[in-house]
């Protein structure tokens, strides 16, 4: 073993015994957390237990006051501590969640069912009480204090004994001490990321959600993007619809009318009857301009006889804006998603023209572990944000049909970085 | 003349072979897909091959790979490539290897025989017809980068009749101006784009081509 890997898992070792300490923390933390609602049962339950058998020395007004007192406790103060505490408990074992995911290398997703805003106090409670999140959080509490603790505190409070049996030398067994005392620490501190491991584990398999809960997340998700889905698919149909028949429709009828109209004039009138004609078939030549735009707004020919990659490049053919594409697939994406990333990378390259002010702009596209990758970059001045611009909020739906996502990365100043992300396999 | 004719759609084949022979040219072929093309280009040369972008048996850009196989094979070989819509990066690929005899139209442009016929004759003769919706979009393009904003207005328009593939005198009729202004129209945007000049027309053409695709 190499000096450097050595004093790297030494150095390892020590962050994870100052990390157990910190998990040791929290659960001490959690443990009042929890005793205070306890205490407060308990004290309510003595309350009544002497309001109704007190001792001879108390008055009946004495009890019926101490009756009263205790009702509204139960009624008022109890179910105020207990949406405060479960609130704090929740907050707390996020953090752990989070630092699970951070320090162990175990992420822990978060397991509860969403909370209406502006719900009652009382209805509100009922909700936490309701949700399995909320048991598996206080059973986690539990098995935390009992098996948690050792896990976390053990190997600190090992290398303290180590260490303190290293300080008594002056006895005459000094070197026997020396040598058990050094041997404790140096386990130890290598034991510490293992033991670790094992408490992040552990608070995985109380605090990660359920197979059931993550079932229902799934079932929502799947159930929101398919109405949206199909609410973009029928606005697509109207609106196709609408352009046929203002369009490509209504010019047809008009040339149906001035070609009859030359049949009238062709005998009296040949001029007139040319000039229809010309106008007839200027007219035709219209239609089918519409209708050429019509099916690029559909399915461009491009991505339909080449994919995604020449589609892009095609169009940035078509813009001003210098773009630079490198392409890296192996196949084709499937169409839909061909078709949904197409337009995607389209309408990002016409927010940088429009609103970046960008000189140059990058796309980047490949495929690796099953996921088509994008990315789009350019030199402008950023402030791009998800949450304001209806454009960047149309693509992330569309995309999350595919189970896809968006992020960026749009400091103002710029530059602006959008990266899309969509499963999918090749063909 | 005689010309190969590959296109899948018999109403628009049979059209355009009756336009061709009623303006005096000789079909050799007529087929529906790109590998009897091929065949019959090879069997018996055409001065000129009109290919559709779209043919079976895939639908997608098979008569331009036909078109850019059988340039491969046969080089300089004229071929017009018909679509119902055009692109530029299909435009790059056929121009791509810097020779004339090419021509990238609209399926439109059939609706002005007249002009069609001489766009075909001019692609046989090895010289170039770009449509003008490829052209203005080039031109739309470069405006956005600013490299065309040294032309004058008339220059520009010069200029895009001149990437169609259009000779002076066609220019000169179309503008209504005489041949010797178009002549200095040529002249001094050759000179403005820093162009070398030539007195062949196709070379010219390629080199305007060339100067809007960089």
């Amino acid at each position: 073993m190499s000096n450097q890997s050595l004093s790297a898992q030494v150095a390892g070792g020590v962050t994870a015994v100052g990390r157990g300490l910190v998990f040791f923390a929290l659960t001490l933390t959690s443990l009042v957390l929890l005793a205070v609602p306890l205490l407060a049962l308990t004290l309510t339950g003595w309350g009544f237990g002497f309001a109704i058998y007190a001792p001879s020395w108390e008055s009946f007004d004495r009890r019926v006051f101490l009756f009263a007192v205790m009702l509204i406790a139960v009624l008022v103060v109890l179910p105020l501590l207990f949406l405060g505490i479960l609130t704090m408990l929740r907050q707390l074992a996020n953090l752990i969640r989070r630092l699970s995911g951070g320090w162990c290398g175990v992420p822990i997703a978060v397991p509860y069912k969403p909370v209406p805003v502006g719900l009652r106090r009382y209805r509100r409670l009922l909700r936490l009480l309701e949700d399995v999140a909320t048991w598996r959080d206080l059973g986690w509490i539990v098995g935390s204090a009992c098996v948690g603790t050792v896990l976390t505190a053990g190997p600190a409070v090992l290398i303290a004994f180590g260490l303190a049996g290293i300080g008594r030398t002056t006895h005459g067994d000094g070197l026997r001490n020396v040598i058990l005392g050094s041997m404790l620490v140096t386990a130890s501190v290598f034991a510490a990321p293992w033991l670790l491991r094992a408490y992040a584990a552990l608070a995985s398999s109380l605090l990660a959600p359920t197979g059931g809960a993550e079932l229902a997340r799934r079932v929502e998700h799947l159930a929101q993007t398919r109405s949206e889905t199909i609410d973009t698919g029928a606005a697509e149909i109207r609106r196709i619809e609408r352009d046929l028949h203002d369009g490509a429709q209504a010019r047809l009828v008009a040339m149906g009318m001035t070609l009859d109209a030359a049949g009238h004039l062709i005998d009296e009138d040949p001029k007139a009857a040319r000039a229809l004609l010309i106008e007839a078939r200027d007219n035709s030549a219209k239609a089918l301009a519409e209708l050429r735009a019509l099916v690029r707004g559909i399915l461009p020919p491009v991505l339909a006889d080449r994919g995604v990659a020449d589609a892009i490049r095609a169009l940035a053919l078509d813009t001003p804006l210098r773009t630079h594409l490198v392409s890296d697939l192996g196949g084709r994406p499937p169409a839909p998603v061909e078709s949904a990333a197409y337009f995607a990378v389209s309408e990002l390259l016409a927010n940088v023209s429009k609103h970046a002010q960008a000189g140059q702009a990058w796309v980047d596209i490949r495929y690796t572990e099953g996921m088509l990758r994008i990315g789009v970059s350019d030199d402008g001045n950023g402030g791009a944000d998800a949450a304001h611009g209806t454009g960047l909020q149309g693509i992330e739906r569309r995309l999350a049909a595919f189970d896809g996502v968006l992020a960026i990365s749009s400091p103002p100043g710029g530059p602006t970085a959008v990266t899309m992300e969509i499963p999918c396999a090749l063909r | 003349m005689r010309v190969a004719i590959a296109e899948d759609l018999f109403l628009l084949r049979d059209g355009l072979t009756r336009m061709l022979e009623a303006h005096g040219l000789e079909i050799s072929a007529a087929v529906d897909n790109g590998t009897d093309l091929l065949a019959a280009i090879r069997a018996d040369k055409p001065d000129v091959a009109i290919v559709d972008v779209r043919l079976p048996p895939t639908f997608t850009d098979e008569g331009l790979r036909a078109a850019l196989t059988a340039r491969k094979e046969i080089p300089g070989l004229p071929v017009l490539v018909l679509s119902q819509y055009v692109e530029q990066l299909y435009a790059r690929e056929l121009m791509a290897d810097g020779t004339g005899g090419i021509g990238y139209l609209l399926k439109d442009r059939v609706f002005d025989s007249t002009q069609f016929v001489d766009a075909v004759r001019r692609v046989a003769a090895g010289g170039t017809a770009m449509d003008p919706e490829v052209i203005s979009r080039l031109l739309a393009r470069n405006t956005g980068n600013d490299s065309l904003t040294v032309l004058s207005p008339r220059e520009r328009e010069v200029l895009s009749l001149m990437a169609e593939g259009r000779s002076n005198a066609a220019i000169a009729q179309r503008m209504v101006i005489t041949e010797r202004a178009v002549a200095k129209h040529t002249a001094s945007i050759f000179l403005k784009l820093d162009l070398q000049p030539s007195d062949d027309d196709n070379r010219r053409v390629l080199a305007v081509l060339a100067h809007l695709n960089a």
